[in-house]
């Protein structure tokens, strides 16, 4: 298949182009103006290109001019505690919400001109089950078939290509409530996916799920890229999951912190990261800072440094205060590092402040 | 490309297809297999108006006499009306409960993000919850010639859609609340100080002449008491009618006042639809 543009960004992203792409003009109304693709110079396509997005409710900020794009086929990942704007901004794709200013288009369609127009492009799957327990796995598909208008043996047979894929095809008669969670979860992808869109919304897909449907569930979404070439945007808070994306985008308060590739964003820590224990963080912080001449950050009752050869580094601090050091842990930065060292918190510290 | 140029890969066949016919469809059939596969909800449907009607009418058969009427004693058949009005009403908070719980969870999130129009939505709804309420309401209404109504085969026709008319308002009037709704909590406080006092000041309970001045005047601007009146016509269409329907308003002015009210109330829960969530 022949590439479309090449990526500027400096990571590389593992791209495919999904689409053989016959260019024909918009359909709908007009956007009122045009927004230059950030990704691809010289053109405004791109899965998902967001300008200067920003949302108040009342007086509380919850996304202040946040702006990225997301290419076709790509794999992208809003990582953030609760409260920090991913919840918000996906409401706002999946054009449930309009946002307070700033624009956001989806394949080239404002969402904000043309919801109706948008929503055809795109498969969603909400944290809360959407999916009928009432009704069987085969009438949960069809109803949601009917609404984006595919009837009859078309869509029976998608129905069953879709139960096929995610492996219930045996349960297709099978009230949705008698499923376990993660089989209720498949339903949803399969519903998600029914209309075959190019673009799939997960909101904390896998929240709820043993570790083991997680892996499973995370194994669909990367065969729907490699197979299909499906764009799939997910807000997560669990580092595995942002780890499986192409690109990570880092939500803080309402900002889009940082967007990278995980080895990126890992390799902008710097170094090895080594964490100190004691049962005096300040006292121990100001030590080192006379001794070894910088400055050890002080994160939820813990000492962080990041430098290189953090190895050498372990001894020497081993050597020069055995009595104060509890325990140190030295490390390769992990996804959790670099989101330490972009928002200077820990994910599930801002995750208690929130809730 | 120039930049200027907006461009957008072309549909893919799926995107092109509109919905909305299939989509009040499915949204209709929808409310109706939930309901059927609810054992409680079938049980209770039937059973409910059928105790609510014995018990009250029954026990208040004796010392209710209507003004205007001869004799005391007719209680029971003078409530009979009202307990379809009862069974629409009791249909449409059901439905307007389920709308808020569909909220809650994620299946209306599902169908607010389909590329189906608000109106087909709230079409959908509200006719599976007229359905429903009709469904309900001709079953009663079947008991009406055994006993002791003169109903004709106009009169059963004409109360059908009567109801039909009715059901769809009081449906309608369930979205508008619903769709404001955050809470099932919330909802009680609604239904008790807003759906039954509308049913009782709708002369489904007592009639509008023996009520004190200003409770006729709010049972006289209450759109419910035209379509309880008009379904009290229509099962004496064709014989005498006996005196406290005589008093009420006329077939015609209250089966139009009844389709005024769905139509409006209708628009309103387009409205609230479309305007929810921005």
């Amino acid at each position: 298949m022949p590439r479309l543009h090449e990526p500027r960004t400096s990571c590389q992203l593992p791209y495919r182009v999904p689409y053989p792409v016959p260019l024909t003009p918009y359909p709908g109304p007009r956007p009122l103006y045009p927004v230059p693709c950030t990704l691809y110079p010289g053109s405004v396509l791109s899965a998902i290109q967001i300008d200067r997005l920003s949302h108040r409710y009342g007086e509380r900020t919850a996304l202040d001019e946040v702006s990225f794009s997301v290419a076709p086929g790509e794999i992208f990942g809003l990582l953030g505690p609760n409260g920090s704007g991913k919840t918000t901004m996906f409401r706002i794709l999946s054009t449930l919400m309009r946002p307070t200013s700033g624009r956001a288009e989806i394949f080239g369609v404002d969402i904000g001109v043309d919801p109706g127009l948008a929503r055809r492009s795109f498969g969603v799957v909400f944290q809360r089950p959407s999916v009928d327990p009432k009704l069987s796995v085969d009438e949960n598909l069809t109803h949601h078939g009917r609404l984006y208008g595919m009837r009859g043996s078309e869509l029976a047979q998608r129905c069953r290509e879709m139960l096929d894929r995610v492996g219930l095809a045996d349960r297709a008669s099978d009230r949705v409530e008698t499923l376990s969670g993660g089989l209720q979860r498949r339903v949803e992808l399969a519903k998600g996916l029914l209309h075959s869109p190019r673009l799939l919304l997960l909101d904390e897909p896998s929240t709820g799920l043993d570790p083991g449907a997680r892996r499973e569930f995370n194994r669909h979404l990367l065969d729907l890229r490699d197979r299909d070439g499906v764009t799939i945007v997910l807000t997560t808070h669990y580092m595995e999951e942002a780890e499986r994306c192409d690109r990570v985008g880092i939500m803080d308060e309402g900002r889009l912190a940082r967007v990278d590739t995980p080895l990126a964003l890992k390799e902008s820590v710097g170094g090895d990261v080594v964490v100190v224990h004691s049962e005096d963080c300040a006292a121990l912080g100001e030590k080192i800072r006379q001794r070894f001449g910088f400055d050890a950050a002080e994160v939820d009752g813990t000492l962080r440094i990041e430098q290189e050869r953090g190895h050498e580094l372990v001894r020497d601090l081993v050597e020069a205060f055995p009595d104060e050091i509890r325990t140190v842990t030295f490390g390769k930065p992990t996804l959790e590092d670099a989101f330490i060292h972009v928002t200077g918190r820990r994910l599930w510290e801002s995750v208690e402040e929130a809730a | 490309m120039s930049q200027a140029q907006v461009e957008r890969v072309s549909l893919t066949p799926v995107e092109q297809r509109t919905s909305n016919f299939g989509s009040v469809t499915t949204l209709w059939w929808r409310e109706i297999i939930r309901f059927l596969r609810q054992r409680s909800r079938v049980t209770g449907a039937f059973a409910q108006p059928l105790v609510f009607w014995l018990l009250l009418g029954g026990g208040l058969n004796q010392s209710f006499q209507a003004p205007g009427a001869v004799e005391a004693g007719n209680y029971i058949s003078y409530f009979f009306p009202g307990v379809i009005a009862m069974v629409l009403l009791f249909t449409a908070i059901f439905a307007t409960i389920a709308v808020v719980e569909d909220r809650q969870g994620g299946f209306l999130q599902g169908v607010l993000v389909a590329p189906v129009s608000r109106f087909s939505i709230v079409l959908g709804q509200a006719l599976g919850c007229t359905t429903l309420a009709v469904g309900q309401g001709v079953l009663f209404l079947l008991l009406a010639p055994l006993v002791g109504f003169p109903l004709s085969a106009l009169g059963a026709l004409i109360g059908v859609v009567v109801m039909i008319l009715v059901g769809f308002g009081l449906a309608s009037l369930g979205l508008v609340i619903a769709w404001r709704m955050d809470s099932t909590q919330g909802f009680h406080a609604i239904m008790n100080l807003l759906l039954l006092p509308m049913w009782m000041l709708s002369g489904a309970f007592f009639p509008a002449g023996g009520a004190s001045s200003w409770l006729s005047w709010i049972m006289a601007i209450n759109p419910l008491t035209y379509g309880v009146a008009a379904l009290r016509r229509s099962l004496y269409v064709g014989a005498t009618v006996p005196p406290e329907v005589a008093v009420l308003p006329e077939m015609a002015v209250s089966i139009l006042v009844t389709a005024v009210f769905a139509a409006v109330m209708f628009a309103a829960a387009v409205r609230t639809v479309s305007t929810s969530g921005e």
